[in-house]
């Protein structure tokens, strides 16, 4: 009798693999995440409508107040009130515009020109690729943080230069991971079908090129989002972010620091804040990748 | 394998002597340091003089060239606000920075390890999602907000450890806690998912079969294989600690690298800012290389690889 191969025998194996697949579980929508980030950009679009109050209007008689549910907390702030008496919800209000606003123009602008840089690297390789790629290994060196302390210590801090500063050094992480892809894209026989067809070198990078990079792209945004929330507000807390009177969440915290233990909400709260849409963006970013395209966990 | 080595070191230097402009230009940019240094009433004599003196009347590419041709021998000049060395500022504050990314980094491995492991073991249970859950949520956390809570907190109310400085161990946990979280996600969720990879292989499969026993399939046969994804990244999750340490350093006021560059901006003190910048980069510069390099060893496909 032929020796059986060994895979048609049925073995209990303790596959792994068998179990209810968590990865299907995961594609479900995350209600929850999208939930999130869309009531924050409504309060960041609606902000003078649901601002209770004047963000920047201080009332010395009302510092410090706690919020409503807590003891000696009253409706009038609902989320009580900071140091100089400024009402902590229309401040948290107000304060996700700058939050959201960084986060979106910034990883926009890093993700056309890294991008962009990432493609043409690709298309061409040899020496346009080498040249590009060293630039971009020296800007990836660069830690963010340095760069917008100096610029705002040169041009002073405004929600522009904190924007630059992060952009500019953001880039290069979509160029070299789009790069990757195209390198790959590039050994296909769609390309180089469609270089017999006659195409040119702009129309294979945006006809044929950028459409499958596309999903890459959408991942690795939605992740960085995140990621630049939290240093705007790292800068912000280190004074080299969004100028004061604007309420930004970092420099909410930073000014609530010395009464985490006496008033944990002055900078409780708006940590609280950027933890919930930060936390909302890397879920959907988690999902995307996971939905998208798997083969790219690594970023 | 020495020809990847050698052109990997060739353009390490390449991008290093790149960002040594893009510091050379934007720390003159922070605008005059004479204003700073001199007294209110010094008069435009003075002014010059001390511009000579300090070399900074002649030209820029003069100026550069000096720079980078001293920068290569250790010599980055001298602060202009403390009126030492600089290469001694730095010789001070880099091991504590050292110390610190180390313990930070160790910290997260060993969150990372046993959460990343479990949760690809137990795939699709309570205890993976409660493993990714925290390692999420230490992405997610502004790491400033988490120390400012430690310091307040564990060092401040409770005082079970020192809130700032570098007094011994003790002083360790809580800042490299904070910055050791902040990576855990990113390496965790490397290993579960090369893990999980690994563990649905054939050859883990066949060991399955010849009847090895579940902790060896899963610590000899599989995760040996799914470190090598950790391992490339080192590099990025490393350069995010240098990044990160900052504003870590400067919230626990910690004698590191971070808070010199802190230091050096707030004062305009340029020869300060580009010493810290170019050796941070270098050190990032030379981890990346030693991790190519490492990634090599293990997987000859990238050797040979365009």
């Amino acid at each position: 009798m032929p020796a059986e191969p060994l895979a048609d025998r049925a073995l209990p194996l303790p596959d792994v693999a068998a179990r209810p697949d968590p990865a299907a579980r995961g594609r479900r929508l995350p209600v929850v995440s999208l939930g999130i980030i869309t009531i924050f950009v409504l309060v960041a679009i609606l902000a003078p409508l649901l601002s209770p109050g004047d963000p920047g209007e201080q009332s010395l008689r009302n510092r410090f107040k706690p919020p409503v549910w807590m003891e000696g907390g009253s409706s009038r702030h609902l989320l009580g009130t900071d140091r100089l008496g400024r009402d902590m919800l229309s401040r948290i209000v107000w304060g996700s515009r700058v939050s959201l606003t960084a986060g979106v123009v910034t990883v926009l602008l890093a993700s056309a020109f890294g991008a962009a840089v990432g493609l043409v690297a690709g298309y061409h390789g040899g020496t346009v690729d080498a040249v590009l790629m060293r630039v971009t290994d020296a800007t990836m060196s660069f830690p963010v943080i340095l760069l917008a302390l100096i610029l705002a210590v040169t041009v002073g801090p405004s929600f522009t230069n904190v924007v630059v500063a992060i952009a500019v050094i953001l880039w290069a992480r979509y160029a070299r991971v789009i790069r990757g892809q195209v390198l790959t894209l590039m050994g296909l026989d769609f390309i180089a079908q469609a270089r017999i067809a006659g195409a040119g070198a702009w129309r294979i990078i945006t006809r044929h090129l950028f459409p499958n990079t596309l999903n890459t792209l959408v991942v690795l945004v939605t992740l960085q989002i995140g990621y630049v929330i939290i240093v705007e507000a790292s800068l912000s807390f280190l004074g080299a972010g969004i100028p004061p009177p604007t309420p930004a969440w970092g420099s909410m915290i930073s000014e609530g620091r010395e009464f985490v233990t006496s008033a944990w909400w002055v900078s409780g709260l708006p940590g609280l804040a950027i933890l919930l849409v930060v936390l909302a963006f890397n879920l959907l970013g988690d999902w995307l990748r996971d939905t998208l395209d798997p083969k790219l966990r690594q970023l | 394998m020495i020809r990847f080595v050698v052109s990997r070191v060739l353009q390490s230097l390449v991008a290093l002597a790149i960002l040594s402009v893009v510091v050379f230009i934007l720390a003159r940019a922070t605008g005059d340091p004479l204003q700073l240094i001199l007294p209110m009433s010094a008069t435009p004599e003075e002014y010059a003089e001390a511009r000579h003196y300090l070399g900074l009347d002649r030209p820029y590419v003069e100026q550069y060239l000096s720079f980078v041709g001293r920068a290569v021998t250790g010599d980055f000049g001298n602060s202009l606000r403390a009126r030492r060395p600089v290469i001694e500022l730095i010789q001070e504050r880099l091991p504590n920075s050292l110390r610190l990314a180390a313990f930070a980094m160790g910290i997260s491995l060993s969150i990372a390890f046993p959460l990343g492991i479990l949760a690809a073991v137990k795939k699709g249970t309570g205890l993976d999602r409660t493993a990714q859950v925290i390692a999420v949520l230490g992405q997610s956390l502004p790491t400033f907000w988490v120390a400012i809570v430690l310091v307040e907190v564990v060092a401040g109310r409770l005082q079970w450890l020192p809130a700032g400085g570098n007094q011994g161990f003790t002083s360790y946990v809580l800042p490299g806690f904070t910055l050791g979280w902040f990576v855990v996600a990113g390496m965790m969720r490397l290993l579960r998912s090369g893990m999980l990879e690994v563990l649905d292989s054939e050859y883990v499969k066949l060991a399955r079969v010849k009847g090895v026993v579940e902790h060896r399939v899963v610590w000899m046969h599989a995760l040996k294989n799914a470190l090598i994804p950790v391992v490339t990244f080192a590099g990025i999750y490393f350069s995010i600690l240098v990044t990160t340490a900052i504003v870590v350093e400067t919230v626990f006021a910690w004698p590191g690298l971070g808070r010199l560059a802190y230091e050096g901006i707030s004062s305009r003190d340029f020869p300060v800012i580009q010493a810290v910048v170019l050796t941070t980069a270098a050190i990032v510069a030379v981890v990346n290389l030693s991790v190519d390099c490492l990634y090599a060893v293990i997987d000859p496909r990238i050797r040979h690889a365009r």
